[in-house]
C-alpha cells in the first residue's frame, strides 16, 4: 500500500500541504460568497431602479388626470 | 420564501464548522502512518461524500419535476447539481494536495477512486452546456431533469464499481476489518461531515433565495414595462 509505504512527512513539511488544502477550500468559499454578494447587489440596484420607475409613472399618472381610464379601455 | 430560516441555518453552519475544525486540530490524534497530512482527510472526504450525495439529491428533485411538472423542483435540481459541482472542484483540489503530500504526485491515473470521481465530475460539468443549449424553457427543464436522473443513477453505480474493484492504493478507512477509524478520529470526521453537509444546505438555500429574488424582479419588470410576450430565456431556472 503506497500510503503505508511512504513515511509520514515531518510536521514542518506536512503543515504547508494541510494549510494549502484548507486555504483552497476557504478561498473557494469566499469567491462563491463574493459572487453571491455581487448578484444580490445587482438585484438591489435593479429593484431601486424599478421602484423609481414605478414612482415616476405614478407621478405622471397623477399629473394627467383621466389617463387611468384611457389605459383601462 | 426561500430566505426563511437562512440566518439560523448560517449560524448553525458556522458553529458546526468551528466545532469540527477544533475537533480535527485539537482533539483527533495524529495518524500513525501519514502523520499531520492526514488532517486533509477531514475536509476532503466529507466534501466528496456531500458532493456525490448532492448529485443524487439533484436526481431525486429531477424525478419530482418530471412527475409533477412543477418548475420549482427543476430549480431545486439545478441548484443542487450546481452546488455539488462547486464542491466537486474543492474535492479535486484538496485531493490533489493530499495526493502530492502522501504519494508525491498531484494525480494518480491508476487509482479507481480518483479517476471515477473525475469522470462523475466531468459528466456533471456537461450539464451546463447541455442545459443552456436548449432555448425553450420547458424543454430545457425537462431534458435537464432527464440528464439529472440518468447521471444521478450513475453515481451510486460508479461508487459500487469502485468499491468492488481491487484497490491497493486508496486507503479504506471505513473498513470493518483490519482497523478502521478509532473513536476520536471518527467523532472529528462525523463533525466535519455534519459541518460540510450543513454548508451545502445553507449555500443551496442562499442560491435559491437569490434566484427567487431575481425571478420575482423579472416578473415585476415585465409587469411594469410591457405586457409579457413570453419567449425563451437562456438564464438559469426562475424560482417564484
Amino acid at each position: 500500500m503506497l500510503p503505508l509505504a511512504t513515511p509520514a512527512l515531518p510536521l514542518d513539511e506536512a503543515g504547508k500541504y494541510v494549510a494549502a488544502a484548507y486555504v483552497v477550500f476557504m478561498v473557494l468559499l469566499v469567491v462563491y460568497v463574493a459572487i453571491m454578494a455581487a448578484k444580490l447587489q445587482r438585484i438591489e440596484r435593479e429593484l431601486r431602479d424599478l421602484a423609481a420607475f414605478a414612482e415616476a409613472r405614478a407621478a405622471a399618472d397623477q399629473a394627467t388626470p383621466g389617463r387611468e381610464e384611457v389605459d383601462a379601455r | 420564501m426561500y430566505g426563511k430560516g437562512l440566518r439560523t441555518l448560517s449560524i448553525a453552519t458556522v458553529a458546526t464548522l468551528a466545532l469540527a475544525l477544533s475537533l480535527v486540530f485539537f482533539y483527533a490524534p495524529l495518524d500513525a502512518d501519514q502523520g499531520f497530512v492526514q488532517k486533509i482527510f477531514y475536509l476532503h472526504v466529507p466534501l466528496a461524500i456531500v458532493a456525490l450525495l448532492g448529485f443524487i439529491v439533484g436526481g431525486v428533485f429531477a424525478i419530482l419535476h418530471l412527475r409533477s411538472g412543477d418548475r420549482r423542483w427543476d430549480a431545486y435540481s439545478y441548484v443542487s447539481i450546481h452546488m455539488s459541482v462547486i464542491f466537486g472542484v474543492a474535492v479535486l483540489l484538496t485531493g490533489s494536495i493530499w495526493a502530492k503530500a502522501s504519494w508525491g504526485h498531484w494525480w494518480v491515473w491508476d487509482e479507481p477512486t480518483l479517476v471515477s470521481f473525475l469522470i462523475v465530475f466531468l459528466l456533471y460539468a456537461t450539464y451546463y452546456p447541455f442545459r443552456y443549449a436548449i432555448e425553450d424553457r420547458d424543454r430545457q427543464a425537462r431534458y435537464a431533469s432527464v440528464f439529472a436522473v440518468t447521471a444521478g443513477a450513475f453515481v451510486p453505480l460508479n461508487f459500487l464499481a469502485v468499491r468492488l474493484a481491487e484497490s491497493l492504493v486508496h486507503p479504506r478507512v471505513f473498513a470493518t476489518t483490519n482497523g478502521g477509524l478509532p473513536g476520536s478520529m471518527m467523532l472529528a470526521f462525523l463533525a466535519s461531515l455534519a459541518a460540510v453537509a450543513l454548508l451545502w444546505v445553507t449555500l443551496v438555500k442562499l442560491e435559491l433565495t437569490a434566484k427567487s429574488a431575481s425571478g420575482q424582479l423579472k416578473r415585476l419588470r415585465r409587469a411594469l414595462d410591457a405586457p409579457a410576450a413570453g419567449g425563451a430565456s437562456r438564464v438559469a431556472p426562475e424560482v417564484s
